[in-house]
């Protein structure tokens, strides 16, 4: 067994025995289903939006080489720097050198997962720079010191009175339980960071190839700030991020916002062309962009699940989850939580160390019907596991298999088990099994029949 | 070695050899066809200038932000002088333009030009900024601004409070509709930053309650002429 899979199995089994933890967390989902459902009966047809949605991405993914060679030289038309990184390693050293470069010293973030993806702020802060996330969010994350339980709520799963103690603790502020307060400390201490900070990194929605232009989606106004008053911007993004039009993002801001958070639009989606332009009063003197590999050229080699990388990360399919409800973000162990993150951290870190997330599905599909770019989640969960049976099968599935075929292939065999089976089935209640006494614990078993199946066809056929 | 640049496209295209196929659509009639922006799917902004106007005003309400309608510029002065009055306003930053200009001079309290000297510690202390904007979205309340319209970057986003200041024949119906416009503007030449302003800025951060004024303005009104 994998250590992920063991950490995961623990860490599964008491968060889904945490009754409080769970309600926890429903309530807190419970405004946006009903703003989700809202916003979403304001359109004149989802469904077909959502086909909109999946083309705009399909078109561009399908067309990736040339979709990215079209971005990048609009977007150095426009003033700005792209930096190519094959892995974390390399997108890591690009940062540390333009930081180097630059003789920086403070460095504020907004929100990027794929800088969680690459573990940024550690090698940012063993080089000595100051690091300050910006996001509430991810702000109240970095002093836990713990990873984002949500990739679009980071701190979803932190009761008030733990970030008012937190904030005594850190900022040294008194204790309050009104989050409006809360939110006012975190805006008071950070805004001197914006004027004083020398870089600011973000992370980027989408990449627009026609423009040269890359959006950033957010509520709060950090990015925006992150984006406009440090004297170089650098955005760290996947590869997949393209779109072909700017066209396209009539469709896709709005489907962001109402499919991930029940919004009608996110509060500031904005679009960056390169670096302060002659004759504009303010803005960076440098605009880089990194954009990452990192394993997603493996995703996008298999056709079948290609459309992985469709994904906006709106997290509209770890709120609809019964899994991540149930067991919580940080159990996944992994940068993307939720169904998305259990389809293609197998693809960006290992089928063998990471299939074990593709088991934790009741594969209802919620997840499939809540995405607004329509990708096949609960399917590739299923291609997972045949992938990883494939791949490397257990001891136990290879036994079971054998057993199965040999006695499929023999009736009288067959026959013989199934009498045994019926026989014996009452005791099944009685044995201590793994898992199934649990599930048998408050069920009844129906009565087996006297019969199996082919002997009463026998016995109608003749009658 | 080849350099990351050529390796990673060398690596997409030899990935890209084998054909996916098309998503599974909903309907037949957008099976194969690109589909044009799709916009007549999303969310109505109205057929005409009227429509547009009460579904912009539904938005800007559900999202608290304020919408001041008035006849003329004249009045447009005297609607944010009694607002920076009723907040006692002690500092405000504007942006040179022509819609701005005489409503910052109508004003009870000192001001200045942002965008002619740019100070981000001055801009900081700011109560609140003035600016115009590029186009409003009515579908989804949206105000559009740039470094071009609205006086860079951070005025619009570091006061505590945002005026905007824009004429009726501003208004659009759609976002499909803004970003036509926003090309057929600027074509290649984008300013380098434009920003759809929807709502005051807000978090749900903690225990996914909202809260207004992250980090971004608070307070957002729109006051339309016209
Ligand atoms: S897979 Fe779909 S639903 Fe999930 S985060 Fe990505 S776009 Fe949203």
């Amino acid at each position: 067994m994998s250590d992920a899979k063991q950490i995961f199995i623990k860490d599964a089994t008491l968060n889904a025995a945490d009754g409080d933890q769970r309600a926890f967390i429903r309530k807190a989902l419970g405004g946006y289903y009903v703003n989700r459902d809202l916003q979403k009966a304001r359109y004149r047809d989802w469904e077909r939006a959502r086909d909109a949605a999946s083309l705009a991405k399909w078109t561009a993914v399908n067309d990736l080489a040339n979709q990215l060679e079209k971005f990048t030289a609009n977007f150095e038309r426009n003033g700005g720097v792209v930096h190519w990184a094959r892995d974390a390693a390399e997108a890591r050293a690009i940062i540390l050198k333009i930081a180097a470069d630059a003789n920086a010293k403070a460095i504020v973030k907004s929100k990027c997962m794929t800088s969680e993806e690459i573990h940024l702020n550690d090698a940012l802060e063993k080089a000595g720079y100051g690091v300050v996330e910006s996001d509430l969010g991810e702000f109240i994350q970095q002093l836990r010191g713990e990873a984002p339980y949500h990739f679009v709520f980071p701190c979803m799963h932190v009761k008030r009175e733990a970030i008012s103690e937190l904030f005594t603790k850190h900022l040294g502020t008194a204790p309050t339980d009104s989050p409006e307060e809360l939110t006012m400390i975190a805006r008071r201490h950070l805004r001197q960071l914006y004027v004083d900070a020398d870089i600011g990194i973000t992370g980027a929605n989408f990449l627009v190839a026609e423009t040269g232009q890359i959006s950033i989606t957010e509520n709060e106004g950090n990015a925006r700030l992150t984006a406009a008053l440090p004297r170089i911007h650098i955005a760290l993004s996947g590869i997949e991020k393209v779109v072909s039009r700017l066209d396209d993002l009539a469709v896709l801001l709005p489907m962001l916002a109402t499919a991930g958070a029940g919004q009608p639009m996110t509060c500031y989606n904005t679009l960056y062309a390169g670096p302060r332009k002659p004759g504009e009063c303010d803005g960076p003197e440098q605009f880089h962009l990194v954009l990452l590999d990192n394993a997603r050229t493996r995703l996008l080699a298999d056709p079948e699940q290609r459309d992985a990388l469709h994904c906006i990360r709106c997290g509209a399919c770890l709120n609809v989850c019964p899994i991540f409800k149930n067991i919580g973000g940080l159990a996944y162990g992994t940068t993307y939580q939720g169904p998305i993150g259990s389809v293609i951290t197998p693809h960006l870190r290992g089928l063998k160390q990471w299939n074990h997330l593709s088991g934790a599905s009741s594969l209802c599909g919620a997840c499939t019907d809540a995405c607004p770019v329509r990708i096949d989640l609960h399917h590739h969960l299923l291609h997972n596991r045949r992938n990883a049976m494939k791949q490397s099968p257990s001891l136990f599935d290879r036994a079971f298999h054998a057993g199965f075929g040999f006695v499929m292939k023999r009736p009288t065999l067959f026959a013989l088990g199934g009498k045994v089976f019926r026989a014996t089935l009452p005791l099944l209640k009685k044995l201590p099994l793994p898992y199934m006494s649990a599930w048998l614990k408050t069920r009844d078993l129906p009565a087996a029949p006297a019969k199996s199946f082919r002997e009463q066809w026998k016995d109608h056929s003749h009658g | 070695m080849a350099d990351a640049r050529s390796d990673i496209l060398a690596r997409i295209r030899e990935a890209l050899q084998v054909k996916a196929p098309k998503p599974h659509f909903k309907s037949e009639e957008t099976q194969g066809q690109p589909v044009k922006v799709g916009k007549q799917w999303l969310p109505d902004g109205g057929e005409t200038t009227e429509a547009s106007l009460v579904i912009l005003a539904e938005q800007l309400a559900k999202l608290k932000a304020v919408l001041i309608r008035v006849p003329d510029e004249a009045a447009a002065g005297v609607a944010v002088a009694d607002l920076a009055r009723a907040k006692a306003w002690k500092q405000v930053a504007y942006h040179g333009a022509s819609l701005v200009r005489p409503v910052a001079a109508a004003l009870p309290c000192p001001s200045w030009e942002a965008d002619a000297s740019f100070e981000k510690q001055k801009l900081e202390g700011c109560d609140a900024a003035i600016t115009s904007c590029e186009a409003i979205v009515a579908q989804l309340g949206s105000i559009l601004v740039s470094s071009a319209s609205s006086g860079g970057r951070a005025l619009s986003i570091l006061p505590h409070v945002h005026v905007v200041v824009a004429r009726v024949d501003q208004v659009l119906p759609d976002l499909a509709t803004a970003i036509a416009q926003m090309e057929a503007k600027h074509g290649a030449q984008m300013p380098s930053m434009l920003s759809f302003i929807t709502g005051p800025s807000r978090t749900g951060d903690i225990e996914r309650i909202l809260v207004l004024g992250a980090h971004g303005p608070k307070e957002l009104y729109l006051v339309l002429v016209g």
